[in-house]
C-alpha cells in the first residue's frame, strides 16, 4: 500500500510539474505590457523595460521557470502583481479560502443529506410520483444554465421569504440562500447517479436470490442494494468536497461573498501571472488529490476493490 | 427504461406465483380440481362435424423457406422514440420554435433587433416600455424592441450551439477512435488529456481573443478547443469497451481493414452515447455563452445573444416593473435547453440496441 501511494504521489507531482510549466509558458505569450497593470501607456520606454527587468520578465523563459520552482520549493508562493500589487499570495488565499470552504462544506453536507436519499427514494418508487417529481427537478437543474436558476432563486428567495440579499459575516441566516444555491447542482448530480446505480443493482442476480430466500424488501434495499450502489458514488465524493475550495463564481458574485469564486478568472483577465500560476497549481493539485482520495475511499468501503495487485490475495 | 421494466416484471411474477400457490392449497381443501367445462363424452366428440378440421400436409416450398427478421435499427429507434410522449411533444415544439426563429426577420411588421425606437411625436427614445400590443415583449433601456432582440439572440445562440456541437462531434469522434483503437498512442493521449483538461478554459479563451478580436468566431473557436476533450474521452472508453469483443476479433481474423472495422463495427455501437453527447453539447454551449457573458468575456454588446439579454436583464432585476427584461430571455433559453436535454435523453434511450425488442 505504501509503495502504491508513493508511486501515485510521484505520478501526481510529474503531472503537476507539466501542467504548471505549460501554463507558465502559455502566459508568456500574452502581451507584456499587460503585466504592469493600468497606466502602462503613460510610462516611458525605459520605465517599462526596467519594471519588466525587475520582475525578471526579460530573462529567457527557462530561467524564469527555474526561479519560479526554486521559490516554490522554499515555500514562497510569490507576491501578486496586479490583483493586489506587492501583497503575498499566501495571505490573499488565507483570507479567501476559509470563506468559500465554509460555504462549500455546508452545501456539500446539504447535498449529500438530500441528494443521496432522494436518488434512493426515486429508484425505490420507480415510475411513481416521487420518481417523476425527482426527474423533473434533475432535468431542470441539469438543463438550465446555472446563471438562470441562481438568479431566480435570489430574486424570489429574497422577495418572497424576505431573506437578506447580501451575505454578512455576523448574520448566519444570510448564508441560507447561497448554501441552497450552491447545493442544487450537487443534489441533482447525486440523485441522478444514485438512482442509476441503485437500479443497476436491483437487476442483479443477488437481489433475485435474496428475494427467493424471502429476505424482506426493506432489508434487500438497505443492506444490499444501497450499499453496493453507494460504492461508485464514493469515488467522486472526496473530489467534490475538496473542489469547494475553488468556490462558486455565480453565487459568490450574486451575494457578495468574499470567497475564491471567480478569483482565477479575475486574475487571468487582469494578467496577474504570479497568481494565475499559483492558483492553477493549487486547483490541479486539488483535482488530483480528489481522484486519489476517491479511489482510496472506494477501496475502504468495498473490500473487493484492491488498489494494489497481489496484496491480501485470498 | 429497461431496468425498471425487468424489476416490475419480476415483482409481478413473484406475486403471480404466490397467487397460484394460494389457489392450489384451496383446491386441495375442497377436494380435487374443479373444471368449469364438463368433460365430453365419446358420443359428443364423434358428433363434432369433420369439416371444421383440415389436415396439415407436407409442403416442400414452405419447408425450404428461411425466415428472416424484418428488424431495422433506425425504424426501431424511431418507433421507440415516438413512444416517449414528453420528448415527442418537445421535439415538435422545438422544431416549430427553431423554424420561427429562422423565418422571423422575413415576417411582415418586424423591427430590426438593433434599431433604437423613437417616439414619432417627441423624438424621445421609447425606453423600458412594458409589454403591450405594439412591442410584444416591451423595449429595453435604450428603446430596442425586446421581441426582435430575443429572436435575434436565439439565432445567435443556436448558431453557436450547433457549430460547437458539430465540431465536438467530428473532432471528438476522430480523435477518440484513434485514441481508443490504436494501443500505442493510448498512454500519450491520456497524459495529454490530463494536462489539457487541467488548463482553465478562461485562459484558453483569453489567449484566443488576443489572437482574434472578441467576436462570434472567437467564442466559437475557444469553445471548440475545449469541447472535443470530453467527447474524445467518451468515445475512447466506448471503443475500449467493444474493441476486443469476439465479433471484432473474428472480423480481424477474416482480414477486414482497421478502417472498415471502425466504420462498420464500432461506430454503430456508439450511436446512442455519441448522439446524447452531441445533442447535449448544444444547450451546454448556450449555457457557456451565458457564463462567458457573465464574466465579461462574451460577445460584444452590439450582437444580440441570449447571454447578452440575460445579462442586461440581470442588471435590472431588482425593480419589479422591469423584471420582464430578464424573464422573457430566461424563459426562451430555459425552454430550449430543457427541450434539448429531454430529447437527447429520449433519443439515447431509443437508439440503444439493448432497448429494442
Amino acid at each position: 500500500m505504501l509503495k502504491y501511494t508513493i508511486r501515485r504521489l510521484l505520478g501526481a507531482l510529474l503531472s503537476l510539474f507539466i501542467i504548471v510549466s505549460v501554463i507558465f509558458v502559455l502566459l508568456r505569450f500574452m502581451p507584456m505590457e499587460g503585466f504592469l497593470g493600468a497606466g502602462y501607456e503613460k510610462m516611458s520606454e525605459d520605465t517599462v523595460q526596467s519594471l519588466l527587468a525587475e520582475k525578471g520578465l526579460l530573462d529567457p523563459i527557462p530561467v524564469q521557470l527555474f526561479h519560479f520552482y526554486k521559490n516554490l520549493f522554499q515555500g514562497d508562493l510569490g507576491t501578486s502583481w496586479v490583483y493586489r500589487a506587492g501583497y503575498p499570495i499566501s495571505k490573499i488565499l488565507a483570507s479567501k479560502i476559509p470563506v468559500s470552504l465554509r460555504l462549500g462544506l455546508l452545501s456539500q453536507a446539504l447535498a449529500i443529506a438530500v441528494g443521496i436519499p432522494l436518488g434512493a427514494l426515486m429508484a425505490h418508487a420507480r415510475g411513481k410520483i416521487w420518481d417523476k417529481l425527482g426527474t423533473g427537478f434533475i432535468v431542470l437543474v441539469e438543463a438550465l444554465p446555472a446563471a438562470i436558476y441562481h438568479l431566480f432563486l435570489q430574486l424570489y428567495g429574497t422577495s418572497l421569504l424576505s431573506l437578506p440579499l447580501v451575505f454578512s459575516k455576523s448574520n448566519p441566516v444570510s448564508l441560507l440562500l447561497p448554501v441552497i444555491s450552491v447545493s442544487l447542482g450537487s443534489i441533482a448530480g447525486y440523485a441522478l447517479w444514485m438512482r442509476r446505480y441503485m437500479l443497476d443493482n436491483m437487476n442483479m442476480d443477488y437481489v433475485k436470490l435474496a428475494q427467493a430466500k424471502g429476505v424482506s424488501g426493506r432489508d434487500i434495499m438497505m443492506k444490499h442494494v444501497f450499499r453496493n450502489a453507494f460504492v461508485p458514488m464514493a469515488q467522486f465524493l472526496p473530489g467534490s468536497i475538496l473542489t469547494t475550495i475553488i468556490g462558486s463564481i455565480y453565487v459568490e458574485h450574486l451575494y457578495s461573498i468574499p470567497g475564491t469564486g471567480g478569483l482565477l478568472i479575475d486574475v487571468i483577465q487582469r494578467q496577474d501571472n504570479a497568481m494565475v500560476q499559483v492558483l492553477v497549481l493549487l486547483y490541479s493539485a486539488i483535482g488530483i488529490a480528489g481522484m486519489f482520495l476517491g479511489d482510496f475511499f472506494m477501496g475502504l468501503l468495498d473490500p473487493r476493490i484492491q488498489l494494489v495487485k497481489g496484496e491480501n490475495n485470498r | 427504461m429497461r431496468t425498471g421494466w425487468k424489476w416490475n416484471f419480476l415483482c409481478r411474477k413473484i406475486e403471480a406465483l404466490e397467487e397460484n400457490m394460494k389457489n392450489g392449497l384451496e383446491m386441495e381443501k375442497n377436494g380435487g380440481p374443479q373444471r368449469d367445462v364438463p368433460e365430453l363424452t365419446r358420443e359428443q366428440i364423434e358428433a363434432i362435424p369433420q369439416q371444421l378440421f383440415t389436415p396439415a400436409s407436407f409442403n416442400e416450398e414452405e419447408a425450404e423457406k428461411i425466415s428472416y427478421s424484418n428488424y431495422s435499427y433506425w425504424a426501431s429507434t424511431l418507433k421507440n422514440f415516438w413512444k416517449n410522449k414528453a420528448a415527442a411533444v418537445l421535439i415538435v415544439a422545438l422544431a416549430l420554435l427553431i423554424a420561427f426563429t429562422v423565418i422571423q426577420p422575413y415576417l411582415p411588421g418586424q423591427r430590426p433587433a438593433t434599431l433604437i425606437n423613437n417616439d414619432p411625436d417627441t423624438g424621445m427614445h421609447l425606453r423600458n416600455l412594458p409589454p403591450d400590443g405594439e412591442y410584444w415583449f416591451g423595449t429595453n433601456d435604450i428603446g430596442q424592441d425586446l421581441w426582435a432582440r430575443i429572436w435575434a439572440g436565439t439565432r445567435t445562440s443556436l448558431f453557436i450551439g450547433v457549430v460547437v456541437a458539430l465540431s465536438d462531434l467530428i473532432a471528438g469522434m476522430i480523435l477518440g477512435l484513434v485514441w481508443g483503437y490504436v494501443r500505442k498512442v493510448d498512454r500519450l493521449f491520456t497524459e495529454a488529456y490530463n494536462i489539457i483538461s487541467n488548463i482553465p478554459q478562461t485562459l484558453i479563451l483569453i489567449l484566443v481573443s488576443y489572437i482574434l478580436r472578441p467576436s462570434l468566431s472567437t467564442i466559437i473557436i475557444s469553445m471548440c478547443m475545449v469541447g472535443w476533450l470530453a467527447m474524445a474521452r467518451f468515445v475512447r472508453n466506448q471503443v475500449i469497451f467493444v474493441r476486443d469483443r469476439d465479433f471484432n476479433l473474428a472480423s480481424r481474423c477474416l482480414g477486414t481493414s482497421t478502417f472498415k472495422i471502425i466504420c462498420r463495427n464500432l461506430i454503430p455501437q456508439m450511436v446512442s452515447v455519441v448522439s446524447l453527447q452531441t445533442v447535449l453539447a448544444i444547450p451546454g454551449a448556450m449555457g457557456d455563452e451565458v457564463f462567458l457573458t457573465y464574466i465579461g468575456l462574451g460577445l460584444p454588446v452590439a450582437i444580440p445573444s441570449l447571454g447578452n439579454l440575460v445579462n442586461d436583464g440581470r442588471v435590472l432585476m431588482m425593480s419589479p416593473q422591469l423584471r420582464y427584461q430578464l424573464i422573457f430571455p430566461a424563459a426562451v433559453i430555459g425552454f430550449i435547453t430543457i427541450a434539448f436535454y429531454v430529447i437527447g435523453n429520449a433519443f439515447a434511450d431509443a437508439s440503444d440496441p439493448k432497448n429494442h425488442v
